[in-house]
């Protein structure tokens, strides 16, 4: 549905976005992830033919963005990062707009414009003017507009970013339920939104893709062990002495707590051993008490940092 | 296009800009019509266009400050730049809107016109039609102007100084050319939008004076639209 080959993107000596090549298939939710500055607006605003590419090319539905821009901007349904909204129009007002901009049919959009209204649960405000609506309200209608017209593609740039915890669950699920018949590109830099609504996660550093794989995927090929964190009371040399007795363990690192008595240590165990139980009955036989036990699993936010951090230390 | 005009007719209409900016209009050009009209006992209305012209230069700036700026600043443009519209039909829409204003207050000048004839006076109808067109015209001209200045930058103020600079320019350009005299008075001739203003105001129906400000109006929207694609490239 979308091809990208080779996008790259130069301000003056600033390369914000440097061949980057992707595909986002049909009906797919796409995660666009990556530190902030790291070129996930910059790569949507070209997608959508906000801004022109240095070099490379964007292909929605067979047509590329620079030679037929009006075939793909019909495709797309585009939600910057602040929902572009004038703040002295109504909701249906606004809507409306969107509508007539985006050459919408007038009798299909009396339904449309319900049907949308309703999705994103915004009836009851519609003859509010946006400019009193909250963020949460904004960022809706933000989404609205991007719906106008029925666009096939959806690039939806960081669309939870300042709404309270419950309003980004809402919106989420609305996301998810849209994946249903749209093609989604989704930017975010907050990890568990990404490998809760994506199907597949591109990572951006520096304006370079870092990774593309499934969430799960990119978790299983970094996440072949388990790894604790234990802080436990006793001589620390005796103690890791009997951890290392334990099947299946390798301390990996010994830390000074600063207290007597009291040290803690990082484990790391093959993933299908649960070392827990083990590692309690050999150390309660030796009466030293386990203050603190927990997992360090590596989580997509490991992944990220672990993949996006490398590129910082090389530079 | 039709869109974006209809948007920007009503933005100016549901706040007090365009009421205010065509009620100073209005009063001043009444003075004017008082004073310079009626009671001189003139029976024409082009002494009465020159000087509302005049006014024009201070209130198209305003009225067009915020028409491309605005966008820019509140990142509605991002809307309008990804929306199928191309950006010769956003900037035409946008021009079309701030002229709808100058209409109104362009039609309000015909009052003056009824009043003229419930006095008894007879104006000389080929001037008059002059006149008109040529108020039309140049109003036109102004409004490009205006909207070129907009779309510089995005601080409405700084846009209403350079579309004021600009006009300022366009009334004293007459002076400066008569005081260089030879070439350069020539080259500053293509920028004088008065010197054929007055052609049309006596009456003269010149189609290269018509046409002329029509280029004029197409220049600058053409330099809108140019000054808005170089940011594109430049800018994220």
């Amino acid at each position: 549905m979308i091809e990208i080959q080779n996008l790259t993107k130069h301000f003056g000596d600033i390369k914000a976005v440097k061949d980057v090549s992707f595909t986002v298939n049909k009906g797919e939710i796409l995660g666009f992830l990556g530190p902030n500055g790291a070129g996930k607006t910059t790569t949507m605003n070209i997608i959508t033919g906000y801004i022109p590419s240095t070099t490379g090319t964007v292909k929605v539905d067979g047509y590329d963005i620079m030679d037929q821009p009006r075939e793909v901007k019909r495709r797309i349904g585009y939600l910057p990062e602040s929902p572009p909204l004038y703040l002295d129009m109504t909701v249906t007002d606004y809507l409306d707009f969107c509508a007539s901009l985006k050459d919408v049919d007038k009798k299909q959009w009396k339904s449309q414009k319900e049907d949308i209204m309703e999705l994103v649960k915004i009836s009851h405000v519609q003859h509010r003017l946006t400019r009193n609506l909250s963020k949460g309200y904004r960022q809706r209608v933000g989404l609205a507009q991007a719906l106008v017209g029925a666009p096939d593609v959806l690039v939806l740039d960081e669309p939870t970013v300042g709404l309270d915890p419950k309003q980004i669950i809402e919106i989420r699920k609305l996301i998810k339920a849209l994946g249903k018949n749209h093609t989604i590109i989704l930017s975010s830099h907050i990890l568990p939104e990404v490998s809760a609504v994506c199907e597949r996660v591109v990572i951006i550093n520096n304006g370079e893709i870092a990774a593309v794989d499934t969430p799960e995927n990119l978790s299983k090929t970094l996440d072949s062990f388990t790894r604790f964190t234990m802080t436990v009371a006793g001589p620390d040399k005796r103690v890791k002495e009997l951890l290392q007795q334990v099947y299946g363990v390798k301390v990996l690192e010994v830390r000074d707590k600063g207290k007597e008595n009291e040290s803690s240590y990082i484990i790391e165990s093959d993933k299908n051993l649960d070392v827990r139980k083990p590692i309690f009955n050999k150390l309660a036989e030796n009466s030293y008490p386990i203050l603190e036990l927990k997992s360090l699993g590596l989580s997509l936010e490991d992944i990220f940092l672990q993949l996006t951090t490398e590129e910082t230390e090389v530079n | 296009m039709l869109a974006i005009w209809r948007r920007e007719v009503q933005a100016y209409f549901y706040q007090p800009i365009a009421y205010v900016l065509i009620a100073v209009f209005f009063l001043i050009s009444s003075i004017y019509f008082t004073l310079g009209t009626v009671a001189s006992q003139v029976a024409e209305m082009n002494f009465l266009f020159s000087s509302i012209t005049f006014i024009l230069t201070f209130i198209i700036p305003i009225l067009t400050m915020r028409i491309m700026s605005e966008d820019r600043k509140n990142g509605t443009e991002v809307l309008l730049i990804t929306s199928p519209a191309d950006v010769h039909q956003i900037v035409i829409g946008k021009f079309l809107g701030s002229f709808t204003v100058f209409l109104v207050m362009y039609a309000s000048t015909f009052i003056f016109l009824i009043i003229l004839y419930i006095l008894g006076g007879q104006p000389e109808i080929p001037r008059l039609i002059g006149g008109y067109i040529a108020f039309l015209l140049i109003g036109a001209c102004y409004v490009a102007i205006g909207v070129f200045a907009s779309s510089v930058t995005e601080n409405q103020i700084v846009a209403a100084i350079i579309s004021f600079a600009i006009l300022l320019m366009v009334n004293l350009v007459d002076s400066i050319a008569s005081f260089i005299g030879g070439f350069a008075a020539k080259v500053l001739d293509v920028f004088s939008l008065l010197s054929r203003y007055s052609d049309l105001n006596s009456g003269i129906l010149d189609i290269t004076s018509i046409i002329y400000y029509l280029s004029f109006i197409a220049v600058f929207l053409f330099l809108t639209t140019r000054v808005i694609d170089k940011r594109r490239w430049s800018q994220g």
